[in-house]
């Protein structure tokens, strides 16, 4: 077998902004942008990747979710302790200058952590959370 | 008699509790206190604190205490500066809190911390030090939640 990871899915509560970040900011291309009933599912990744996705959804349309799960959701997305994404790029320094620029919720400058990843960590305009790690 | 606030404006209070929770994860060297982290946020001393408790399960003086010790005990296992040198980079402007504090969380003074973990890891492969020597976050809470400021680490 060879499976590939193909796309992943980080929450929006404004399509809008959350485009604005992931294109204009971080960069990366759009690929589709379907609207149903009000909301939006829009596909973006970066340029040169075609083959991996994040898909901006809202959580509200999920089936099956009660009302309180529902407000439970955006509560946590609200709070910043709903979902996350992991990024790697050669030029962390960079990368964070232009986040810096855009006025980015910024979580943490680049560090070097214990762990052993030099990495930063902003948030996304939905509260989610973005940590950026350094190729090397 | 405060009516309930509607479901908008208690996100946006949430999205205000989390702005000041990531402000402590990024400046937690500085000398932050309650006063400082409330008055920027637009509220009293008092209704942060009650607000953030509600929200993360401990007030905010906590959660930047517990912030600065876990970046302590990384900057100790490291073994090339003493505790108070430790003490004032994480933002402690007091040696003899950051002991308390300190102890209570990990359960040892740094010193001894220090001493423990400069031998514990000595010719343990890196991967394996990484695995045992990896903070444990706020461990006297009664209700521990995964840490913000890291990512998940591959096991």
């Amino acid at each position: 077998m060879n499976i590939t990871i193909h796309s992943t899915f980080l929450p929006h509560d404004d399509p809008e902004t959350s485009l604005a970040f992931y294109r204009d900011t971080l960069g990366f291309e759009t690929r589709n942008d379907v609207g149903y009933g009000g909301m939006r599912w829009i596909t973006i990744g970066p340029a040169g990747q075609p083959g991996i996705s994040i898909v901006l959804y809202p959580p509200a349309a999920t089936p099956g979710l009660t009302d309180d799960e529902r407000r439970t959701i955006a509560e946590m997305m609200a709070k910043g302790t709903y979902a996350t994404i992991l990024f790697a790029t050669k030029d962390l320094d960079g990368a964070f200058a232009r986040l810096q620029a855009a006025k980015v919720e910024i979580v943490e400058e680049p560090t070097e952590q214990p762990y052993g990843v030099r990495d930063c960590a902003v948030r996304d305009p939905a509260g989610n959370m973005i940590r950026i790690q350094q190729l090397r | 008699m405060t009516s309930r606030p509607t479901a908008a404006q208690q996100l946006r209070d949430l999205a205000r509790l989390r702005r000041v929770r990531d402000r402590i994860d990024r400046e937690y060297a500085q000398p932050l206190d309650l006063e400082t982290l409330a008055r920027d946020a637009g509220m009293s001393a008092g209704h942060l604190s009650r607000q953030f408790r509600i929200a993360y399960g401990e007030p905010p003086y906590a959660y930047l205490m517990t912030r600065r010790i876990e970046r302590a005990m990384a900057l100790l296992r490291r073994g090339d500066l003493s505790v108070t040198e430790v003490c004032f980079a994480v933002g402690c402007g007091s040696l003899g809190t950051f002991t308390t504090r300190f102890t209570e969380l990990v359960g040892m003074p740094p010193g001894s911390y220090r001493r423990q973990e400069a031998s514990a890891t000595e010719g343990m492969p890196s991967c394996v030090a990484k695995q045992v020597t990896r903070p444990i976050r706020n461990r006297e809470a009664p209700a521990p939640e995964p840490q913000l400021a890291s990512p998940p680490l591959p096991t």
